[in-house]
This record gives C-alpha cells, sequence and structure tokens, in this order.
C-alpha cells in the first residue's frame, strides 16, 4: 500500500496529515499489518494535551499491544469515537482510518518528522528487505 | 538466542507459506506461518467451518522392539499399557522432579511400535532425554523421525466432509484419539489420526515430508475444503484456538519448572504404575496434601487484555503470580487467560487483579476450558 506524499511520518509507525494549525493523526499500513486484527485501541479524550515523541495511547491486536507515540505536540479537538466499537476498521485502511485530531502548538515541529519517502525507506532497512 | 549461528528450520511446505504470504515468525527455531489473511478469519474458520494447519515442526520418536512398552512406560507418566493397536493418548515426558520434559501424544502403532509426538522446540531435548533415559534398555530402539513426516492438521466442523473426499477410509470410524492408515490423495500408508491442538473435531495426517508431495497434498486439501469455507491457519490461530479449550503449551502453562499436579494434568499422571520417571514426586507432592499454587482460568471482567507474563494480584495488592497466556478469545469474544495462582487463591469466582502497563485491571477465575465444542445432534 501506498504512503500517502502528504502525510509526515515517525519511527514508531504513526502518521499525521497537517492542514493549518490542525493535524490528523493515526498508524501506518505497515504498523497495522505488523499488529495484525486490531481489537482495542485506547486513545485519550477531547481537550487532552499530547507531547510530540511521548505516548499517547495504545493499540492492541489479538496477538500483541502496541503504544501509540504522539507525532507532535498539541491539544485533542476530536477522537474518532467509531473506533471503540470498530477497531479493524484500522486494519481495512489505515491511511484514512483517523485516531485523533490535534490543535498543533507548531505546526513546524512536523518538518522533523519522516517523508513518505523517508518512511518507506525506513521501514524495508526494518524488515530487512 | 543471538549467540545461536543456526539458520532457522523449515518444514517442506516453508515455499507454500511465503508464495502465500503468510507472515511468517521464529518459532521455537523454525520459520513458521503465524497467520494467512489474518487471526480471527483462520480462527473463526476452524470454530465454524474448517482449516488447514502445517505442523510438521513437531517432532517425531519412534521406540520400537520387545521392550518398547517398558520403555514407553518408563519415560511417560500415562498408562501406555492401556492402549491398545490403532489408539493414542496424551502423556508427558517428566524430570524426576515432576516437572515436564514435553507434553506429548503417544501412538500405539503395533504391538512392539510406539510413536511418541513431541513439540517444536524441545525436540533435541527430548530426544535426547529420551536416549538417555532409556538407551541402555535392550530390547527398546529409539528413532527420531521428526524430519521424516510433513504433518498436516485438519480441523474444524467439517474437517470430516473435506479429509472424506480425499480417501476411500470411513473416517467416521474413526473415534477421537485413534487412527488408521490408509490411502490420503492417492498415497498409501498415510497415518490419519483423530487429533488435534483446537478444542475441534480434527484430523491430522502424517505424510511423506519431500516438498513436491507435501505441496500437493497441502493443496489438494485446501480445495477439497473450500467449499466448507477452509483458510490455511497459522500459529496465532493455533495459539488461540488451544487457549480457549485450555489446552496447555509448552513453555508457557508447562516448563521445567512446573510440576503436573500444579498444572492440573494429574488425572493423565497413573500413579498406580510401578514406576515411572516423575513418579515419585509426584506421590510426595499429593502426600503433601496436592500443589501449592494451581493453574486457573481467568476472564478479565474490566476493560484489558491480560498477557503472557503480566502479574496477578489479590484486590488488597498483594502479588500471587502470573499470566502464562492471555489473550482476546476471538470465538469468545472475551479476553481470557490461564495463570498460575497460589492454592488459596484459586477458588471459581474469586476476583483477582491483572496489572496490566501500570494499571490494575480485574479479572474473574473461570472453569475451564473457556471454551467447549457443541455436542453433535447426530
Amino acid at each position: 500500500m501506498a504512503y500517502p506524499a502528504n502525510y509526515r511520518y515517525t519511527k514508531e509507525h504513526e502518521w499525521i496529515e497537517v492542514d493549518g494549525a490542525g493535524g490528523t493523526v493515526g498508524i501506518t499500513d505497515y504498523a497495522q499489518s505488523s499488529l495484525g486484527d486490531i481489537v482495542f485501541v485506547d486513545l485519550p479524550k477531547v481537550g487532552d494535551k499530547v507531547e510530540a515523541g511521548k505516548i499517547f495511547g495504545s493499540v492492541e491486536s489479538v496477538k500483541a499491544v502496541s503504544d501509540l507515540y504522539a507525532p507532535a505536540s498539541g491539544t485533542v479537538t476530536a477522537v474518532n469515537e467509531e473506533l471503540a466499537s470498530a477497531p479493524e476498521k484500522i486494519n481495512t485502511d489505515a491511511n484514512k482510518t483517523w485516531m485523533l485530531k490535534l490543535d498543533l502548538t507548531s505546526a513546524a515541529e512536523v518538518d522533523g518528522l519522516l517523508s513518505a519517502a523517508d518512511y518507506e525507506k525506513f521501514i524495508s532497512e526494518e524488515t530487512g528487505h | 538466542m543471538s549467540e545461536l549461528q543456526t539458520p532457522l528450520r523449515k518444514t517442506a511446505l516453508n515455499g507454500t507459506h511465503r508464495a502465500a504470504k503468510a507472515k511468517m515468525v521464529d518459532f521455537g527455531g523454525w520459520d513458521m506461518p503465524v497467520e494467512y489473511t489474518g487471526l480471527i478469519a483462520e480462527h473463526m474458520a476452524v470454530r465454524t467451518g474448517v482449516g488447514l494447519f502445517d505442523v510438521s515442526h513437531m517432532g517425531d520418536i519412534q521406540l520400537r522392539g520387545p521392550n518398547s512398552l517398558a520403555a514407553v512406560q518408563q519415560l511417560c507418566m500415562n498408562d501406555a499399557s492401556k492402549l491398545a493397536v490403532g489408539q493414542a493418548q496424551y502423556s508427558a515426558m517428566l524430570y524426576p522432579n515432576g516437572t515436564f520434559v514435553d507434553d506429548v501424544v503417544v501412538h500405539k502403532l503395533s504391538a512392539n511400535d510406539y510413536l511418541i509426538v513431541i513439540n517444536a522446540g524441545t525436540r533435541e531435548k527430548d530426544v535426547q532425554w529420551v536416549r538417555q533415559v532409556i538407551g541402555g534398555m535392550p530390547g527398546a530402539h529409539v528413532n527420531d523421525f521428526s524430519d521424516y513426516y510433513t504433518q498436516l492438521a485438519i480441523q474444524g466442523p467439517r474437517a470430516m466432509e473435506t479429509l472424506q473426499k480425499l480417501t476411500p477410509v470411513d473416517l467416521s470410524a474413526i473415534k477421537n484419539y485413534w487412527f488408521v492408515w490408509g490411502q490420503v490423495c492417492g498415497l498409501h500408508n498415510v497415518m490419519i489420526a483423530r487429533t488435534g491442538y483446537t478444542g475441534e473435531d480434527g484430523f491430522e495426517i502424517y505424510i511423506p515430508s519431500d516438498v513436491p508431495t507435501s505441496e500437493r497434498v497441502w493443496n489438494e486439501v485446501l480445495a477439497a475444503g473450500a467449499e466448507f469455507g477452509m483458510v490455511p491457519c497459522g500459529l496465532g490461530a493455533r495459539n488461540t484456538l488451544r487457549l480457549e479449550a485450555g489446552m496447555a503449551l509448552y513453555g508457557h502453562e508447562i516448563s521445567d519448572t512446573i510440576n503436573v499436579m500444579e498444572a492440573g494434568l494429574g488425572r493423565y499422571a497413573k500413579l498406580d504404575k510401578p514406576e515411572f520417571v516423575g513418579r515419585e514426586a509426584l506421590v510426595a507432592v499429593e502426600a503433601a496434601g496436592g500443589p501449592k499454587r494451581k493453574l486457573v482460568g481467568l476472564e478479565m471482567i474490566e476493560r484489558g487484555i491480560g498477557r503472557d507474563g503480566y502479574p496477578m494480584f489479590t484486590l488488597d495488592g498483594e502479588k500471587i503470580g502470573e499470566i502464562t497466556s492471555g489473550s482476546p478469545a476471538p470465538f469468545l469474544k472475551k479476553n481470557i487467560a490461564l495463570a498460575y495462582v497460589p492454592v488459596e487463591h484459586s477458588a471459581l469466582e474469586t476476583e483477582l487483579a491483572v496489572e496490566i502497563r501500570g494499571q490494575k485491571v480485574k479479572a474473574r477465575i473461570v472453569p475451564t476450558p473457556f471454551y467447549k465444542k457443541p455436542k453433535k445432534s447426530t
């Protein structure tokens, strides 16, 4: 699956799409594929603050649990409530299934993250293919 | 394990798994498929239809000769003298202190010929142990046949209909934990056993381990099961299926630090047998009033998934044990676990806490198996 060029990526496999001062966050297709069937997503509440590089929640598949790391700092303005009852949507389309919307502290913070091309290179090195 | 330079071992179906884009993992030194299309779909196929597993990584030790029964009796805790030719039994090889070398299935092939099916991760250790215990026994010859077979498990309520298309043998005549030899996919003298590790009806077949034969039979079985929704299944589903069925896994519920009575497998240890390795230790455990800790089934009652290795506490905060296997149960749609806890905290309905990533989450002790297959109405 292609990684959208307008997103930025973390080495912990989250993506962020920036629109002005807002950011939308999800996990990558590589992450959902590595986890397998996702059964549970633990997310912060609207109004909570998240900090770049820090854990903001977790995602669990049948096999494993994985922390979620904030790609950028900001305040949570929306949480994808659908994931409480249908976390498997992330498996179906990780690129479009968002988890959080953020009011970003600094949109420039995102510049330090990986581009789609760099992320693809990073995961190909990580898997050794 | 990084000091091990040995490359991962592969079953004859490795290329088939990789061509099917299965996700592969290192399982006890074997490059095995953990899932194909998805663990939950594979799990559900076995509960509601039929699934196919490559379990060729399991080992097979043959004990042959006039003293083979005596050898099996010395090595294994169950009573193999009760077996008829064509019958199998769940058993275990124990250390003198009553802990597990491995859990096994003993098959009586003929009067002087037994096949012991062993776990993959313990193959070398098991073979060495067998040679150590009975190496000097006259009339009991040990053969390691582990690489001779491709072992396929066809599991699920539609397993019999699937396999029946590929064999003239009347499969309905094979009782649970019995086996026959017959033609399968045109191959003669295939061992067909009504055994498995999923909590469902099913069969395990033992075919020659060359790649062309293994691939041909794998594909023919999948084609035969297609109308019942058959899918290839990986070790991920194998694990969740056996956990729902409350079955032990070596390295988790059973190991060389856990004895038979603690594991709740005492009914398979025939202490009335005059002798077997580990017997005296188990007699001593019973004489002391039973084990001090017990394996219990847990169901999470608060939000959270207890997983392997997570610590267990009383509701007062006293640490009392650890989860040995824990997972979401795809068919039961609950979060379940097996754990060792002190006997005084092991009563059914007892509420305990699991520490999940720093947070205490409540769980309740429930009966095992968590899942029992429905009784057939016929």
